[in-house]
């Protein structure tokens, strides 16, 4: 049964991420966007990471994707005017490059001795992330302070109309 | 439940910082615009107070916060770089800031949160932190090369920076997850030790280490991932150019050596060779296309590439001769290019009219003092006995030799003999032609003479007495490697 659904999240998240690419318009890109987190947050369940898929799904799918649809809704973008074109003799480097790495990858992790299915032995569940956050990763905790901080000191610096 | 130890003296100089930086912020709204400097002095107290932090950090050697924070000479050495990069930073910025009309205090905030970034990565021993580190340090120097709002160069150079930072981040990130997957821990002795135990999964924790070195390799701007590095350069303010082309490139190259010296000892003639050839790359690269810019921002960008190729030559030399020379190298080279820069920043004039090198034609007959100093920038980048670069450079070429990288040694030199034809030609530009105008609006004012006084102290002072501050890479190898 696992395996079922890991492979039909799996195959949903591959395609709607595949699909994120190849649309013309950016709000079709964005809204694939959206399965694809929702499925990667089925996939962390299976991994009974369930904390993670909470909030994939309100952080990600939830605050960010609806940031992203109003941004290109108040913007209204035109559709694509394929502007690039100087740069387009990049596709046929990029794309066997691409696909190298990925053949690359796929060979190194194919090869990798595979273990028995283990049942996870803890659930990641709120009460251990926040007991490890506040004991063994105590300073890392503190600095995503000043990374959050930093990004608001940075979103304001561009946005904010008269400094 | 076991609380951690808080250790607060073995963090002392990044909480420094933190607080002076959040203290510009707060103090912004109550300082009017003709005070706005106060600030920026605000921020050299903060260095200050981080710089006299570091006697008490240094007391306080070990493993900290359940092993992730690691005080030895080797990361009270970056510290010390660190804070040393931004002090000058802000002394070239004050007045830049005042000219071009935006002397925003954020500037300064930003500064000293990238030095915080800046040292969590060269004081870190776990991967999480190294790359919180690496995220606080990339997105502070987005905001800052793209700080002038209204240019459309600047504009460019943060979008790029910004779009292929955050690509290399990523793979950063993909090989961090891999490893983790590979040893099941994110801590450097941990991995090492796991590797060491036999458990090989060789392939696996190679596609790793590889895809972090990718992620560092484009940070530290070396080839063949340089390429985003002139246009970031030439677009971002004069003064950020500065910093991005010392700063994050020593903080880069501290954490690659961290991790590949502590975690994959056991990988190490893989790595070698791949450092080689990416030595051998850069080198060539930087300083052939540096001979053609026409743009002092662009060519000391591609100079600056090439000596990330000098820095990769000690890397890859490996030994403790190697570790010293890469400390030895970043501290010399980022004294002089600062300086370097304090004088460009000086010279383009607002919105970076004149940065063409024909523009500082005959500075010397009506600027000389500025154009000696620029000439013993020039000299020291370009490594003449006597200065800074030179001392740096043999330190570099002696510790391939050592290490039977002959060939390499012989790329670095014959790069650097061409390198010399684009930095005396500055120098040349500056003392043989005839002056196109008065330079009168040059304005040498205090920070800035500040600013040269100290780099230029720093270029002679490591040229002829390099001694002490050898003694100290050194030590701070030695302690690295064990």
């Amino acid at each position: 049964m696992i395996e079922i659904l890991f492979f039909f999240f799996a195959a949903l998240a591959v395609g709607a991420a595949i699909n994120v690419l190849v649309q013309k318009h950016v709000l079709y890109s964005a809204l694939s966007l959206i399965v694809l987190l929702s499925s990667m947050s089925g996939l962390f369940i299976l991994l009974r990471a369930d904390f993670l898929a909470v909030i994939q799904v309100i952080v990600y799918a939830g605050a960010i994707m609806v940031l992203f649809v109003f941004v290109i809704m108040l913007l209204n973008l035109p559709e694509d005017e394929d502007g690039a074109d100087r740069l387009r003799w990049l596709k046929f480097l990029g794309i066997p490059l691409g696909l190298f790495f990925l053949f690359l990858t796929v060979i190194t992790l194919w090869n990798v001795e595979r273990q028995d299915i283990v049942e996870a032995q803890m659930a990641g569940t709120p009460e251990l992330i926040g007991r490890s956050l506040f004991t063994d990763y105590l300073l890392p905790f503190e600095a995503t302070s000043l990374l959050i901080l930093i990004a608001l000191m940075g979103a304001v610096v561009f946005a904010k109309k008269d400094l | 439940m076991n609380i951690p130890v808080v250790n607060l003296g073995a963090i002392l100089p990044a909480i420094m910082l933190s607080l002076f930086g959040i203290a510009i912020m707060v103090a912004e709204p109550f300082v009017s615009d003709a005070k706005k400097s106060w600030l920026g002095w605000l921020a050299i107290a903060g260095t200050i107070a981080a710089m006299l932090a570091l006697a008490p950090m240094s007391r306080q050697a070990g493993q900290w916060y359940t092993n992730l924070w690691i005080v030895d000479s080797y990361s009270i050495f970056f510290h010390f770089l660190f804070i040393l990069i931004a002090a000058i930073t802000i002394l070239t910025s004050m007045n830049f800031l005042q000219r071009e009309g935006i002397h925003h205090t954020e500037y300064y905030a930003l500064l000293l949160f990238a030095t915080v970034g800046m040292m969590m990565m060269a004081g870190s021993n776990e991967l999480i932190m190294v790359f919180l580190g690496l995220e606080i340090l990339s997105i502070a120097t987005y905001v800052l090369a793209g700080f002038r709002r209204t240019d459309l160069k600047s504009n460019e150079s943060a979008m790029k920076y910004f779009l292929l930072g955050s690509f290399s981040s990523a793979f950063f990130l993909y090989g961090v997850a891999l490893i983790f997957g590979a040893t099941g821990s994110t801590n450097l002795i941990v991995i090492a030790d796991s590797l060491r135990s036999g458990d090989p999964q060789t392939s696996l924790v190679s596609l790793a280490a590889a895809l972090m070195l990718i992620g560092l390799c484009f940070k530290v701007a070396v080839a063949p991932f340089h390429v985003w590095a002139p246009d970031v350069y030439e677009g971002a303010p004069t003064p950020v150019t500065g910093f991005m082309s010392v700063g994050p490139k020593a903080a880069g190259f501290a954490v690659l050596l961290r991790i590949f010296m502590t975690a994959f000892p056991t990988l190490e003639d893989r790595w070698t060779s791949v450092f080689w050839i990416v030595a051998a790359l850069t080198m060539l690269i930087g300083n052939v296309i540096a001979l053609v810019q026409p743009n002092i921002k662009r060519m000391l960008a591609y100079s600056s590439i090439a000596h990330a190729g000098y820095i990769a030559v000690a890397v890859a030399a490996g030994s403790e001769h190697g570790v010293s020379a890469v400390l030895f190298y970043t501290l010399a080279y980022s004294v002089t290019n600062l300086g370097a820069f304090a004088v460009v920043t000086m010279l383009s004039r607002s919105e970076d009219k004149l940065v063409n090198l024909n523009d500082y034609a005959g500075l010397a007959s009506k600027r000389p003092g500025l154009a000696a100093v620029l000439s013993l920038f020039m000299l020291s980048l370009a490594g003449v006995p006597g200065t800074a670069g030179f001392a740096g450079k043999f330190f570099i070429f002696k510790a391939a030799v050592q290490s039977g990288l002959i060939w390499l040694a012989v790329i670095g030199v014959i790069t650097t003999v061409v390198s010399f034809y684009y930095y005396l030609y500055v120098i040349v530009q500056m003392y043989m032609r005839d002056p196109n105008e008065e330079f009168a609006d040059v304005r040498t004012t205090g920070p800035l003479k500040l600013a040269l006084a100290i780099t230029i102290a720093g270029t002679l002072y490591l040229g002829i007495l390099p001694t002490r501050f050898l003694d100290w890479t050194v030590s701070a190898a030695v302690n690295a490697l064990r």
